[in-house]
């Protein structure tokens, strides 16, 4: 049997023990005196949330295929177990074999959301591995980062040894194989290194230096060793039917955020919304083949016994065979209890006809993200959303019996006016207006409109990335603005308007675009006892105001400040296959309200089609 | 319809997994072991399976029960070999058998007592878990079952209350190092094994505040009563099925 890294006594005493104990139904079990590499995957939160990553059980298991890797998985101990840990010293292990994450040859670590970035501090500390890159040995795994938050991997650019840009599918066995030869060889970390840097997609900060202007910008970004390209390219797999997908994902014994078969239809978006990073980064759209997924769909449900499927893409409307996959997984799994769960649809006569067949009208809601409430605002982000389609949407599904609907926004949205803030709550006014419109013997008592709104946050390779940003209080009283407007309207009964917290907006703004100079401030945050920052019980924008205090980091360089045409950004060296000069003429064109087709209508010219795939060459062949 | 009972141990690392985790285990298991299982009707069916009695966190057990509706019959080892095969280490069903099909006899009604055995935490194999007792403790626990009256302070949700343990203890001796013990439960008397220790504990230890670290808890068996006349007549529960 195997034996665990924590004794009962400990197992016993704190909140879930079942997130440390590994031994799911198909967790990977294997002889690590019979493997040549020891791969460590980490997703920075707690079980539950990291478990939910699809990214984490596709790299598991293709890692898992190689008769040579064992990959394991860790997550972040929650605050109770991390106090425990701390106090008696023991070092962070891997839930399958249950040993020391520090005698492992990687330490892989998902980076999905700028908030995680004081838990892989944690996860670094508390596997007893130097937190910077620079003091790490050769007895110490290799750290390497991936996910969206590596296309600006700045901020942590001192944490890590690599930054995998791109789609995992890609390049790893290259790496993996080279580290082999390596560890055979026993070379030094940085003749390793060295050889990393050479295999396309992978950026080794330390072969980098950055320059900087008298006014805090940056004047060079420059290579300092032959090893290291000038540009980084990020990988992309252009057969998504054709890649590894896991057929028995890993199944929690603990509720899991999503506890459900996912199946990935698509990778990217059509759409080109201009705030949005993974519209633009996962581009070119890639189709997955509808009758690979039907075969997933029956052997994935086989193998986990989950008794629901969801979709996943970022736009589920827009994958071409979506009518076909949907009748096909309502016909085939309906009547054996499985549900069927459908989201980012766009609410039309199809998907609501649809939703009627899988889900109970009564208790569940609709949801529509107009993300703006001005129609000038969805111009000025290009959300190809209008208000007729809002209220023709919304209308058809009052006839059909649904009374709730939720709405999401964004409010601080570049060019934003006092006017466009009100028409969040006008829109979900006219939103009520049009259920009360219905006879009232035809409709089932009052409606529920529930509005939502974040802050938004500018992103590095979006249109949006010159954006600014403003201070906490300006936040605080856009929301109050639309509060009080929601407070006037006619149906206000029927409406609810729920917003974000704008500290963490703040911080989130200082990550995204930061650069390398921000590691510090992490770093200082950490130590002063940051963790957990996305979630509300233990984030403390105290410590972080102060970690900015004692680090002289200031806030407003990096949110407030009006980016130039040609500035040189931190995250400038990664070529994303969409050009800068396309995001500069999006950026351009919202400042003119003009809107610009999806990639289905017309090709705009972004630069993806270089990949030679996916949407760009559709109808082509 | 047809119902079944079926009978598991749960041990190892699976202590850990609590007991809304298991039902969602076994919901799982029924799909992936392919079982007939039946639903309940409506918008959202669910499985009907119901457990006999919830084994808390931290305790192994060589009896645990659940019962299950079928859709139609399955033999009662292939079942069980399917379910196993679908299932982790550290569950492992031990039978399924069809049982009576009236609902008063589901094993959470008819559940009348349950064994336990008891093992001080004195030789636990981790160094750290090891609690030193008074070398004599074993007399003093004869002497602590030997009083007519046990009373504790029950605590509940809402309420606490004063109960005597005593008479909910039917039997118990010393096996080896570890005591045995046949205690009341179901829905109506309910004892658990750490309740009679702690109480225990507090009468031959001044500082007991990890009264619960003393002694690891193992549930061995389940009954149900079928004596006449107030007269106790314990049977297994899985005695009451038939193999399929």
């Amino acid at each position: 049997m195997r034996k665990l890294a924590l004794n009962d006594d400990i197992l016993l005493n704190i909140e879930k023990p079942a997130r440390y104990i590994g031994g799911e139904v198909n967790s990977v079990m294997k002889d690590k005196d019979e493997v040549d590499i020891r791969f460590a995957m980490c997703f920075p939160d707690v079980y539950e949330i990291g478990m939910s990553h699809l990214g984490i059980q596709i790299l598991y298991d293709m890692f898992n295929r190689r008769e040579d890797t064992w990959c394991e998985r860790v997550y972040s101990p929650w605050l109770d177990l991390d106090k425990v840990m701390r106090m008696k010293k023991i070092p962070l292990f891997a839930l399958e074999s249950q040993d020391p994450v520090r005698d492992f040859d990687f330490l892989g670590i998902t980076i999905q959301f700028e908030m995680c970035y004081t838990n892989i501090l944690q996860i670094l500390d508390l596997s007893h591995i130097p937190l910077h890159a620079a003091d790490r040995t050769e007895a110490d795994p290799i750290v390497i980062g991936g996910g969206p938050c590596a296309y600006n991997p700045e901020p942590l650019a001192e944490f890590f040894d690599i930054f995998y840009i791109g789609e995992g599918e890609t390049v790893y066995d290259e790496l993996l194989n080279t580290y082999k030869v390596w560890k055979k060889y026993g070379g030094s970390r940085q003749d390793f290194l060295r050889q990393a840097a050479r295999i396309e997609g992978l950026y080794v900060p330390r072969f980098y230096d950055v320059t900087y202007n008298g006014d805090g910008t940056i004047a060079a970004f420059t290579s300092n060793d032959p090893c290291a390209p000038s540009k980084v390219r990020k990988q992309v797999v252009m057969d998504v039917t054709d890649t590894p997908y896991p057929m028995k994902p890993v199944v929690p014994y603990i509720k899991a955020t999503q506890d459900r078969v996912v199946l990935e239809i698509q990778r990217g978006c059509i759409r080109g919304c201009r705030f949005c990073q993974a519209g633009m980064i996962y581009r070119p759209t890639r189709e997955r083949s509808v009758e690979t997924l039907k075969e997933y769909a029956r052997t994935m449900l086989k193998n986990t016994g989950h008794e629901e499927i969801s979709l996943s893409s970022l736009s589920s409307s827009d994958y071409s065979k979506l009518n076909e996959l949907v009748t096909f997984l309502i016909k085939e799994f309906k009547d054996k209890g499985i549900n069927i769960s459908l989201p980012s649809l766009r609410i039309d006569a199809f998907s609501l006809d649809v939703m009627s067949k899988v889900q109970d009208i009564r208790k569940s809601s609709l949801t529509f993200a107009p993300e703006a409430g001005s129609q000038r605002m969805r111009d000025v982000i290009n959300k190809g959303l209008t208000e007729e389609e809002i209220l023709t949407g919304a209308g058809q599904a009052f006839e059909g019996g649904w009374t709730k609907v939720k709405l999401y926004f964004m409010l601080g949205l570049p060019t934003e006016t006092e006017e466009d803030m009100k028409e969040i709550a006008r829109l979900s006014d006219r939103v009520a207006r049009r259920y009360y419109e219905i006879p009232k013997e035809d409709r089932h008592g009052k409606c529920q409109i529930t509005a939502s709104s974040s802050f938004f946050v500018p992103k590095p390779f979006t249109p949006f990335q010159w954006a600014s940003m403003y201070p906490a209080e300006e936040y605080d009283r856009r929301a109050h603005l639309v509060n009080d407007e929601f407070r006037e309207q006619l149906n206000r009964k029927s409406l609810k308007y729920n917003w974000h917290d704008a500290q963490g907006t703040v911080l989130e703004g200082v990550m995204a675009r930061g650069d390398r100079r921000v590691g510090k401030v992490i770093e200082e945050a950490y130590r002063l006892g940051c963790l957990f920052d996305s979630w509300t019980e233990a984030f403390r924008y105290d410590l972080w105001m102060q970690a900015f205090d004692n680090t002289c980091v200031d806030i407003a360089f990096y949110n407030e400040r009006v980016r130039g045409k040609d500035e040189i950004f931190p995250w400038d060296f990664i070529d994303i296959g969409v050009s800068r000069s396309f995001l500069r003429r999006e950026w351009e064109r919202a400042m003119n309200e003009t809107v610009t087709p999806n990639c289905r209508e017309k090709c705009s010219g972004c630069g993806a089609a270089g990949f030679g795939g996916g949407v760009c060459v559709e109808g082509k062949n | 319809m047809l119902k079944a009972r079926i009978k598991f141990r749960k041990y190892g690392v699976l202590r850990f997994i609590g007991h809304l985790d298991v039902m969602r285990y076994f919901q799982k298991v029924m799909r992936r072991a392919d079982i007939p299982i039946a639903f309940t009707g409506g918008y959202s069916p669910h499985m009907i399976m119901s457990f006999a009695s919830p084994l808390g966190i931290g305790l192994e057990s060589e009896g645990e029960y659940l019962d299950i509706e079928l859709t139609e019959p399955v033999e009662s080892r292939e079942a069980v070999r399917r379910m196993n095969e679908a299932g982790v280490d550290g569950i492992e069903v031990v039978s399924l058998r069809q049982i009576a099909e009236e609902k008063k006899m589901t094993g959470m009604t008819i559940l009348a007592a349950a064994d336990y055995l008891i093992i001080p935490a004195v030789y636990a194999e981790q160094k750290d878990m090891r609690r030193m007792l008074p070398e004599d403790w074993q007399l003093r626990f004869r002497a602590f079952t030997g009083q007519d009256e046990i009373r504790v302070v029950k605590q509940t949700k809402r309420s606490e209350r004063e109960v005597n343990l005593r008479p909910l203890i039917y039997h118990w001796e010393f096996r080896g190092d570890n005591i045995y013990m046949k205690l009341a439960a179901g829905s109506t008397e309910n004892l658990k094994p750490d309740l009679v220790m702690d109480a225990f504990l507090k009468t031959i230890l001044t500082d007991a505040d990890e009264a619960s670290c003393y002694f690891t808890y193992r549930r061995l068996e389940m009954y149900a009563d079928v004596g006449e006349d107030g007269e106790r007549k314990l049977v297994t529960l899985e005695s009451l099925g038939e193999e399929i």
